[in-house]
């Protein structure tokens, strides 16, 4: 674990991309063959999930450092991180000890372990590792533990220092990190050098981005060199029917199968080596239902038959990406869309296989005009595709874009702040907002983002002197800044004190204009969902 | 009666009618050392440590009634006898001992342990009445020893000189720069100051201190600036000055960097822990070595801190709410 520490330390030591690619590469070439599979994994996010209770940590910190459990909790609220709260106030052994250097093979190996071992046995082999690390070492193995170790870089720059370690195309090594593989099962050989169609069937090719379109449209020129679809609010996903298997991967790259399935007798009808790319979401009498049905679908660990009644799901399909056992994503957009068209109307899917459909605008104010009042016809606005377009890898500039729809907003007062994790540790930056209800304010979302540091500042400044009453790491604040919030849906919710739920709140702007008294009502939230089923039925 | 309270002028004594540190303009005000949040403008009358005076002159300005006092040198206000000890934080920076009738009460000012190699070294003074900053009293607050954080300085300074890229450390002029530059490694390259700091190093001059470094100024050829170490406070942070000194790595020196969180937000390269004030562990230290029954706690984590104190040692422990917010933290 030496190498990854210093491999950590450098990427944590720099902001700059390329010293962090060549700090990857580095470490390629220069650590242990076993432990560089592990690292791959650390990197890109692919890690063992928390085997322990977050309390029982507390309490072997507390018990090994003799410091008592407020003080713990108290401390953790300045660094805003456990992993790192405890890595803090262990007792720093003698010194000239040398430290630990257990393989992150023996780390993965005992967290996975840990999970099915009681507490006390837990507990003997966290204080073993607790009493043999130190420093980066010690705060690296409480990450791993607590399971939400970041290290500063994206998956493509993981992705480009392998390839560059490995002297292979970057589309490449992207397309085989896909999927949930684990290190302990792939070998460096096996994960990037073996034949992807034999011995990788189940593996989904990497999704193409779109980025938001952020220029007038008639810079895109013919409207009619552009395939234009609803931009559908679902989940995206890619279905691959393989040596008569299937499977359903998610863009988070999480296998779906299970869960979806509706998509099981495709594995029967349609032919090996087919591919689509399309969106999944509940579908009922010709038309999609709110992305509310889906998510109690996706929450529940088993499929009920009731929600396959109330959320039967289908696949909204825009691209194939594999037809006969051929990779076609290097042909036009144009021509994987006639093949796709074929093959959803020459097999029996169209029960869970929609095309997804080509909207025919004149021009591009028509399109404009549909954009606008996007959820009228439950889309989130337009997806816009050139014709000629190749299917890539990742978000790409230039061949898609998305044109969503302006986000529906209000005015919220701040009343309660709490501090942030991580870089907005012991900053006020994770803010609850209210609206008014009978002249008084009822809470009705959080939000934690959409202001710049600067703002950032100026308002936790602002909170420090206005706070009203302190209760543990949350403070309550005299209302009076008001906020325009945006977000993305609005839903009845008995879960919410106001009501009602949002999707995807965040924050639009500050409206140091706008006293808290001129704030939005709890009627005109209501409204909104009113305004919104009304178009619906 | 309490010898010393806070009211809305400072940290007061009125046996004696005096104030320490006072933050609103008062007849005479002892000085516990020149950073300013405790060394404010408007006293009539000013008393504090030899090496604080030149700070105060040029901070101040010349024309104001200033009396030096050695460490350890007796004075006697209003039957009120007073001593100033060395407090370890930075130059000239003293605790203050008051005693009357047979009662010792002793404040801190800002003040650590662990000697910087560059201020009078902290000295023990027992007493019956402890007044003491926590602005690192929390247990994550763990300091690693100065030595090795010194050389971790010079360590990356030669590996950035090796490059050919400048080397620039923030922190605060008063203090933290001197430490920097009495144990910067001048083997390695040229030493170049900010203005603020040689303010500073040239008012130390006067009692007698040297340090490192050339001011850069208008005519400073910023093409001889090359694997340089440049020491400047924090508040040169993204300023036209500092981006004349490209190409350039960039660290704070804080207490505050023992945090990952306080180091990402800064936008640096490196964060240094290098502190001028008790971490914890020198905290504890300072409370049980004093031998106080009643610990009273200023600026910081006062809050947590006397209430580890009444819990762990079984003695006093109060919250006096003054005025010093944490220099290091504002101004960083």
């Amino acid at each position: 674990m030496r190498d990854f520490e210093h491999l950590f330390e450098a990427i944590d030591s720099t902001t700059k991309t390329s010293a962090k690619v060549s700090a990857i590469a580095r470490f390629l070439r220069e650590a242990k063959e076993e432990d560089k599979l592990f690292a791959i994994a650390v990197l890109i996010g692919n890690k063992p999930k928390r085997p322990v209770k977050t309390t029982d940590l507390r309490l072997w910190a507390s018990e090994q450092a003799q410091i008592p459990l407020w003080l713990i909790e108290e401390s953790y609220y300045i660094v805003g991180d456990l992993a790192e709260t405890i890595s803090l106030i262990l007792p720093v052994p003698a010194v000239d000890t040398t430290p630990n250097d257990p393989s992150l093979r023996l780390i993965f190996e005992d967290i996975i372990r840990m999970r099915s071992l009681s507490s006390l046995d837990q507990r003997d082999i966290v204080i073993r590792y607790w009493m043999g690390l130190q420093g980066t070492g010690l705060f690296l193995f409480n990450k791993l533990l607590t399971g939400n170790l970041r290290v500063g870089v994206s998956r493509k720059l993981v992705v480009k220092a392998v390839a560059s370690y490995l002297h292979m195309e970057e589309t490449e090594i992207e397309h085989r990190l896909m999927g949930k593989w684990t290190p302990f099962e792939e070998t460096m050989q096996s994960l990037f050098q073996d034949d992807v169609q034999e011995t990788k069937h189940f593996l989904p090719y990497p999704f193409y981005l779109a980025y938001a379109l952020d220029k007038d449209p008639v810079e895109l020129g013919a409207i009619t060199d552009w395939v234009v679809e609803a931009k559908l609010d679902g989940i995206r996903g890619q279905l691959i029917v393989r040596k008569s298997e299937l499977f359903v991967w998610s863009r988070g790259e999480d296998l779906m199968t299970d869960k979806f399935v509706e998509f099981e007798p495709l594995r029967d009808i349609l032919p090996d080596g087919t591919v689509i790319d399309g969106e999944v979401i509940p579908w009922k009498d010709g038309k999609p239902l709110d992305f509310a049905v889906m998510q109690t679908r996706i929450g529940r660990k088993n499929v009920s038959k009731s929600s396959l009644v109330m959320a039967p799901l289908v696949m909204v399909c825009y691209d194939l990406l594999e037809w006969e056992g051929n990779d076609i994503r290097d042909w036009p957009l144009s021509e994987r869309r006639k093949q796709l068209e074929l093959l959803l109307s020459n097999y029996p899917v169209s029960h869970v296989l929609k095309l997804s459909q080509r909207l025919d605008f004149e021009d591009w104010t028509a399109a404009e005009n549909y954009r606008k009042d996007a959820r009228r016809y439950q889309s989130e606005g337009l997806m816009l595709k050139h014709r000629d377009s190749a299917y890539e890898v990742g978000r790409k500039r230039g061949n898609w874009w998305k044109w969503k729809t302006d986000p529906m907003t209000i005015d919220g007062v701040l009343i309660y702040a709490q501090s942030g994790h991580g870089r907005r540790a012991n900053l006020f930056t994770d803010y609850t907002f209210a609206v008014w209800d009978d002249g008084e304010l009822v809470p009705f979302t959080k939000a934690y983002s959409g202001l710049t540091d600067k703002e950032l500042h100026v308002i936790d400044n602002w909170i420090k002197r206005h706070t009203v009453e302190k209760f543990g790491p949350v403070r309550s604040v005299t209302p009076t800044l008001v906020f325009e919030l945006a977000f993305e849906g609005i839903n009845l919710s008995s879960r919410h004190k106001s009501g009602v739920a949002l999707r995807f709140p965040r924050i639009l702007r500050w409206r140091q204009d706008k006293p808290a008294s001129e704030a939005n009502t709890k009627e005109d939230l209501l409204n909104l969902i009113a305004a919104r089923d009304e178009s619906i039925r | 009666m309490n010898l010393l309270s806070v009211n809305e002028y400072g940290l007061y004594c009125k046996q004696g009618d005096f104030y320490i540190d006072p933050w609103k303009p008062v007849h005479t005000a002892l000085i516990t050392h020149g950073h300013s949040d405790h060394m404010r403008w408007g006293m009539s009358h000013y008393i504090c440590h030899h090496h604080t005076v030149p700070i105060l002159r040029l901070r101040l300005g010349e024309d104001n009634s200033v009396q030096g006092v050695a460490y350890e040198e007796e004075l006697e206000i209003n039957g009120v006898k007073i001593s100033f000890h060395p407090a370890g934080h930075i130059i000239g920076s003293a605790q203050i001992r008051l005693e009357y009738q047979g009662e010792v009460w002793l404040f801190t000012g800002d003040y650590k342990l662990e000697p910087d190699g560059v201020s009078q070294p902290y000295a023990l003074v027992k007493c019956d009445h402890l007044i003491t900053e926590s602005t690192f009293g929390l247990p994550v607050y763990h300091f690693p020893s100065n030595a090795a954080i010194y050389a971790d300085i010079n360590a990356w300074w030669r590996s950035n000189a090796a490059e050919g890229i400048n080397t620039v450390l923030l922190g605060y002029a008063l203090g933290k720069a001197q430490n920097i530059l009495a144990h910067a490694d001048e083997r390695i390259g040229p030493i170049f100051l900010h203005g603020a700091v040689d303010n500073v190093n040239n008012a130390l001059t006067e009692v007698g201190y040297r340090f490192a470094g050339t001011r850069i100024t208008a005519d400073t050829k910023r093409d001889q600036i090359r694997g340089a170490l440049i020491v400047a406070p924090p508040s040169a942070m993204d300023t036209p000055w500092l981006r004349t000194l490209k190409p350039y790595r960039i660290a704070m020196c804080s207490g505050w960097m023992q945090l990952r969180g306080a180091r990402r937000r800064k936008g640096v390269d490196r964060g240094f822990p290098l502190s001028d004030h008790c971490d914890w562990r020198q905290l504890n230290q300072a409370v049980i070595q004093t031998a106080a029954k009643h610990v009273y706690v200023t600026h910081g984590y006062e809050h947590n801190f006397s209430k580890w104190v009444r819990e762990e040692y079984g003695i006093g422990g109060s919250i006096f709410k003054t005025l010093y917010n944490d220099a290091e933290e504002e101004n960083v």
